[in-house]
């Protein structure tokens, strides 16, 4: 697979090269697309960005002066009993999901990278619709999750105003979520185009700069799942 | 060559469009951005101008009476936010645009559209930022805008607002033009401009899109933070709930602290330019100046916390940032001296741009030398929030960034508008400036070492700042004569200077071996690069002898003058030459607007008008995700 990637951006720089001898456009100095070095440069800002969200959330973390919190059981003045609010098997299946939804984002990928080789025809690994859909619907089905979790924390007392836990959560989970909501509309767009007029080898490089952000997406989750979710 | 079919197409609209208002903007031309970015921030340069001298006048004798408290507040807030955001920043990005596809050999940005957009973005969120200032109405907390001050619970009111809004705007404005460059300069250069061939002008600015990017992530942050606490009562910087009132400050020097870099670094990588050309001698230590660089930009992100000695972060700390500052000195000073040498032993030629560039030498070495006295903790405490912060601060932003491009616009001026600015003007213009700005900025040392506080908009008589106050007021004097002087030339040379020829200075760089002002297409054929001075290779090939002019692609001497790159194009249009065009359009345009009506209209949310702010906020969204669907689905050329 990694393999077979490298050749394609090889063949692919070597078509640029002949591009540009014959009419001057598409030429790029190191054979890549734009958009390719684009989304690179655009994921490292992002990690700047999760990373201030992130940071914020651990400095927050215990100093919250109310509660729900969310390892501990809490009592507020009133006698309301809070038990501790992270639901970690349910955000476990989610983040299985979304997880599943990479690697059928990579398969969405490879079904692009081989759309004309005989071996992808007319079988499930060719099929990009299949994969392209099938990852928006992991990508959705985690949204759905999350929005799940928010109203049940919602319901059990804990909203965006309440202490710091709830401030510094809210925030950041509800950035990623908003970035895992993008990602699911770009997925389906790339899904109406395939429908439409069909992908071909030539739009690799939209599902590949797509694919990049949507596991960009998944590590972010990864990173706020064990600094979240599982320490404590 | 191009077929003939897509050339008749790209031709039809770019005729229509060539002049006048319209041609400027539905423009996704690199040099056409380039100069409305020159234009606009040199405006927003003369308004933070006018800001300060309103407050030099409050300041001029004790217990003035020129402007109340409340607008003296308004006013050093907006002088500080206008240099950073609307004048020095645009003005180094009026440069990346115009100058960037020039030196690296290439006929465009490689997101022609993104760029417009990052103007448009830009004008905007600079008039969203600017015009509440006339309703007495402008963001009043400072340039850093310190929360919990900034929290509702102490800035009611819409001031703080226009201020969040605006800086998330202008925000987006310089992301979107750092990935554009970023992938213009890794991707778009022209085959033999090997990374280490880069002008050094095109190497700092290189530089400076990463640390924007890697930056402005963390103000978004901590904005975001202000935002939500404002509108939606969250608790970030809430101290009754337990929140950390250094929050706001740590991550906003996060970004502010690369910030300085992102103003400076752009008017070194100009004097690189302008020092080997008047002193007829390639820059001294060319790798050394990027691994500086690189240095400079990489220890900017460590020494963060020296903007906070005096909050009490303890010893460790302390000791930890100190020293991390005094280390850059290190790779700024390598520079100052690289500087020199490039001089040395130089048939030097004193051009007003050479002194401009010779100016920033003085001036900003004064500046870093303050900046290592603030490097010391024990010092900083006693400098901290008095006037010699703020002498500093001015002596490398003034000193540096600003003569730095007030050298970089007399250099390229011929490139642009095809004519040289008068040079006794420049003259005047760089001398009053020289001694204006002295006698401005140096008394602050003084009356900050007496204990005078930054932002107080009056005092008493009697603490002994009152001769130096009214020195640097008459010094700001001077300085808006000279900067008068300056507006003249440049108005009045744009048709009136002398006709410059492509090479307008005898500089060896690629932009001077096209004609000045550059075709729409810039290089009517792809130069081949030979060396870090590709034009000094052709007509002074004993200048450049001991510089590398070995390649991993094997261009040569030779091969350039088998493909003369200053080739004759005698006024040909880029349908003749069949170079395919992007169109001009306006859906960039309109994206921006989409984007600043959208944050806009949450301000209502603070008159009690929730429906009119979400009207207005999902119409301007509706407004950017229209546009950006039709911009993403029309092609380019």
């Amino acid at each position: 697979m990694a393999n077979a990637h490298a050749a394609e951006s090889a063949s692919h720089a070597h078509e640029h090269v002949h591009e540009h001898v014959h009419e001057h456009v598409h030429y790029t100095t190191t054979g890549l697309d734009h958009k390719k070095i684009a989304i690179w440069a655009f994921i490292g800002s992002e990690c700047m960005l999760f990373i201030s969200l992130i940071s914020t959330y651990l400095i927050y973390k215990g100093r919250s002066v109310v509660g729900p919190f969310p390892h501990e059981a809490w009592t507020s003045p009133s006698g309301q009993l809070f038990a501790p609010i992270l639901n970690i098997p349910v955000t476990s299946a989610s983040t299985f999901v979304l997880l599943m939804s990479s690697l059928f984002m990579v398969l969405a990928l490879e079904a692009v990278e081989h759309k004309g080789n005989p071996a992808y025809a007319n079988n499930i690994r060719g099929n990009s619709k299949f994969w392209l859909m099938a990852t928006a619907i992991a990508g959705a089905t985690f949204l759905g999750f999350q929005a799940y979790e928010f109203t049940s924390f919602v319901h059990e007392g804990l909203t965006i105003r309440t202490n710091l836990f709830g401030s510094s959560f809210f925030t950041l989970t509800g950035f990623h979520g908003a970035h895992v909501t993008v990602g699911v509309l770009w997925i389906l767009t790339l899904f109406a185009m395939d429908y439409s007029r069909g992908l071909t080898k030539k739009d690799t490089v939209l599902v590949d700069i797509c694919a990049l952000y949507w596991h960009f997406v998944d590590v972010v989750w990864i990173a706020i799942f064990t600094l979240v979710y599982l320490i404590k | 060559m191009a077929n003939t079919a897509a050339t008749q197409t790209t031709a039809a609209p770019h005729a229509a469009y060539e002049s006048g208002l319209w041609s400027w903007i539905a423009t996704v031309d690199h040099k056409r951005i380039g100069t409305l970015y020159l234009f606009t921030a040199l405006f927003f340069f003369l308004f933070g101008g006018l800001e300060a001298f309103l407050m030099r006048l409050q300041l001029a004798q004790p217990n003035g009476h020129v402007v109340s408290a409340e607008l003296y507040n308004q006013l050093f807030t907006m002088h500080g936010t206008t240099m950073v955001f609307l004048a020095i920043m645009p003005l180094s990005a009026a440069f990346f645009n115009y100058l960037i596809p020039l030196q690296i050999g290439a006929r465009d940005v490689a997101f022609p559209r993104l760029n417009a957009f990052s103007y448009w973005v830009y004008l905007l969120g600079a008039i969203f930022i600017t015009v509440p200032i006339f309703f007495e109405l402008a963001p009043n907390g400072g340039w850093f805008g310190y929360a919990p001050l900034t929290t509702i619970q102490f800035s009611g009111g819409l001031n703080i607002d226009f201020w969040v809004m605006g800086l998330q705007i202008l925000g987006i404005s310089s992301l979107a033009a750092a990935f554009n460059f970023i992938t213009t300069i890794i991707n778009l250069r022209a085959p033999g401009m090997t990374l280490m061939r880069m002008p050094m002008f095109t190497w700092m600015s290189f530089i400076v899109q990463f640390l924007l990017i890697l930056a402005f992530p963390a103000i978004t942050v901590a904005l975001v933070f202000l935002l939500f606490d404002r509108f939606f009562g969250t608790n970030f910087y809430t101290l009754a709930a337990g929140a950390d009132p250094l929050l706001w400050q740590h991550l906003f020097w996060i970004f502010g602290h690369p910030e300085v870099y992102i103003l400076i670094l752009p008017a070194f990588g100009l004097v690189s330019e302008i020092l080997p050309t008047f002193s007829k001698k390639p820059l001294f230590g060319y790798h050394v100046m990027v691994y500086s660089g690189i240095m400079i930009g990489f220890l900017g992100f460590g020494v963060w916390a020296h903007h906070m000695f005096a909050v009490g972060m303890g010893a460790t700390a302390d000791a930890i940032f100190a020293m991390a500052t005094m280390l850059i000195a290190i790779p700024t000073g390598v520079k100052i001296f690289n500087w020199i040498a490039t001089m040395w032993a130089g048939e030097v030629s004193f051009t007003t741009p050479m002194k401009f560039a010779i100016g920033l030498l003085a001036l900003f070495t004064i500046g870093g030398i303050s900046g290592v006295m603030h490097s010391s903790a024990p010092a900083d405490t006693q400098q901290t929030d008095t006037y010699f912060v703020v002498a500093h601060f001015h002596y490398v932003l003034f000193g540096g960034s600003i003569m730095g491009i007030f050298g970089g616009i007399y250099f390229y001026f011929p490139k642009m508008f095809g004519r040289y600015m008068s040079e006794s003007l420049g003259n005047w213009h760089f001398w009053l400036n020289f001694i204006g700005m002295n006698l401005t900025f140096f008394p602050m040392h003084f009356s900050g070492m007496l204990g005078m506080p930054r932002r107080i908009y009056s005092y008493d008589a009697g603490q002994g700042w009152e001769k130096f106050n009214m020195a640097s007021t008459i010094g700001t004097v001077l300085l808006i004569i000279a900067t008068l002087i300056f507006v003249i030339n440049f108005l009045k040379s744009r048709k009136g200077g002398s006709v410059a020829p492509n090479d307008a200075w005898g500089a060896g760089t690629l932009e001077w071996s096209i004609p000045s002002p550059p075709p729409d297409y810039n290089f009517a054929q792809i130069p081949t690069v030979t060396s870090r001075y590709p034009l000094w290779d052709l007509k002074h090939p004993e200048m450049t002898s001991d510089i590398s002019h070995a390649s991993p692609d094997a261009a040569t001497v030779a091969d350039a003058h088998a493909a003369p790159m200053h080739e004759e194009t005698g006024g040909k249009t880029a349908a003749e030459l069949g170079i395919p065009m992007p169109f001009s359009t306006l859906k960039p345009l309109f994206a921006a607007l989409g984007l600043v009506i959208m944050f806009a209209g949450l301000l209502f949310m603070h008159t009690d008008k929730f429906a009119l702010a979400m009207t207005t906020t999902i119409g301007g969204a509706a407004l950017l995700i229209g546009s950006l669907y039709a911009w993403l689905t029309s092609p380019l050329e």
